[in-house]
């Protein structure tokens, strides 16, 4: 839990994200009580270091399903906890860790992994962004280029504009614009 | 184009048509990757006759639901009248799973006790729970240790599954059956899969 790093400089504040943080552990009750790990009891940890550091590792990119924003190592629901030792079980016992994500999406599906495959079902997951990427780009293109020849059409002045232009700015605007009064159409 | 004022409008219906849609969506069911394949064979022993070990083949040829229970799990309790109407009404058998009895409770700290133990307070504690609330199960078994209850991608009590007379999941249940879910999903997907078997 990430609260505990507020614990000694605002005490206050710890309260509340403490309480906060226990909102949604009373909300899951009703589905799985948390387990009470007793004053003397520590979690289950394999001996050989190196194994718990690959338990460890895989278990950041496994997604605890009751605590959905958690991994399961970053999660103390009961689940997470069963499915940790799940992984460091087979981790154990010589299997790789694709068998153990493989094993594990078999049972909970995709939604276990943080970093879901690329396959027909996460198309629009993977090629959204490039998709939108891509849209924006041609479109701001496509918009510069028209805007482009709108600039262009405007600086092209033709012959008697140009000449009536002059004679405004030399100051014979009156009598030019009483020559041609069709030009203001 | 004269509407050209009213892209930006279409643009955020269209963002809160997909927000609002969302919304109806529940991110606590997961869909299951089990359906429509075999469920996990498993052996466990049953409730009434813990001598005696329950496996998946004793009900084939059957359409049964395989319901995930404990005593302590709270929606457990609104969803079992629910279960014992179905059971009097004989519409359709239900395994119980009494899923991780004693270490799922939170109220007892289950680590360091011997298996035997465990095993004899869950049998203790599931039977009583029964008694008070009544038995809907065919039979129920103990998944002690919650492994089978993670060879079928339980992940919260309670849940139902739906097996075919061949032992294959069609349908998942998430959460608490309720008069209206047994009448509008459950129970038409039992008559779809007798239908069909």
């Amino acid at each position: 839990m990430r609260a505990e790093m507020f614990v000694k400089p605002l005490r206050r504040l710890a309260v509340a994200v403490l309480l906060a943080a226990a909102l949604p552990a009373a909300a899951q009750q009703a589905a799985m009580p948390p387990q009470s790990a007793g004053p003397g009891a520590a979690p289950t940890v394999a001996a050989d270091p190196q194994l718990e550091a690959d338990v460890m590792e895989l278990s950041h990119k496994l997604r605890c399903l009751v605590c959905q924003n958690q991994s399961i190592a970053e999660s103390n629901a009961p689940l997470a906890v069963d499915l940790r030792d799940q992984v460091r079980e087979q981790l154990a016992a010589g299997h790789s860790k694709s068998d153990v994500v493989d094993y594990l999406v078999a049972r909970y599906g995709d939604f276990v992994l943080y970093d879901p495959p690329f396959k027909a079902t996460t198309l629009l997951l993977w090629g959204g962004p490039v998709l939108l990427l891509v849209g924006g780009a041609g479109w701001l293109a496509w918009r510069l280029r028209r805007r482009q020849g709108e600039l262009a059409a405007v600086h092209g002045l033709s012959e008697a504009e140009r000449r009536r232009a002059r004679e405004l700015l030399a100051g014979d605007a009156k009598q030019s614009s009483s020559e041609s009064p069709e030009s203001r159409s | 184009m004269k509407a050209k004022f009213l892209v930006p409008l279409i643009l955020f219906f269209a963002l809160a048509g997909f927000l609002a849609f969302g919304l109806t969506l529940n991110p606590r069911e997961v869909p299951s990757p089990l359906i429509d394949k075999p469920a996990p064979a498993f052996s466990l022993a049953r409730l009434d006759d813990p001598a005696r070990p329950f496996a998946l083949e004793e009900m084939k040829g059957q359409v049964w639901l395989l319901n995930v229970w404990a005593s302590w799990c709270v929606a457990c309790r609104q969803e079992h009248p629910v279960l014992v109407r179905m059971a009097q009404q004989k519409l359709v058998p239900v395994v119980g799973l009494n899923y991780k009895e004693v270490r799922g409770d939170g109220a007892i700290n289950a680590r360091g006790m011997a298996l035997e133990a465990e095993t004899a307070l869950a049998i203790e504690r599931a039977q009583r729970w029964l008694d008070d609330h009544g038995d809907p199960y065919v039979l129920s078994v103990l998944d002690i240790d919650g492994r089978v209850g993670i060879d079928f991608g339980v992940y919260g009590v309670p849940e139902t599954f739906l097996i075919d007379g061949e032992g294959r999941i069609r349908y998942k249940h998430i959460g608490p059956i309720t008069p209206e879910s047994l009448q509008q999903v459950i129970m038409p997907k039992i008559e779809e899969v007798r239908r069909a078997g």
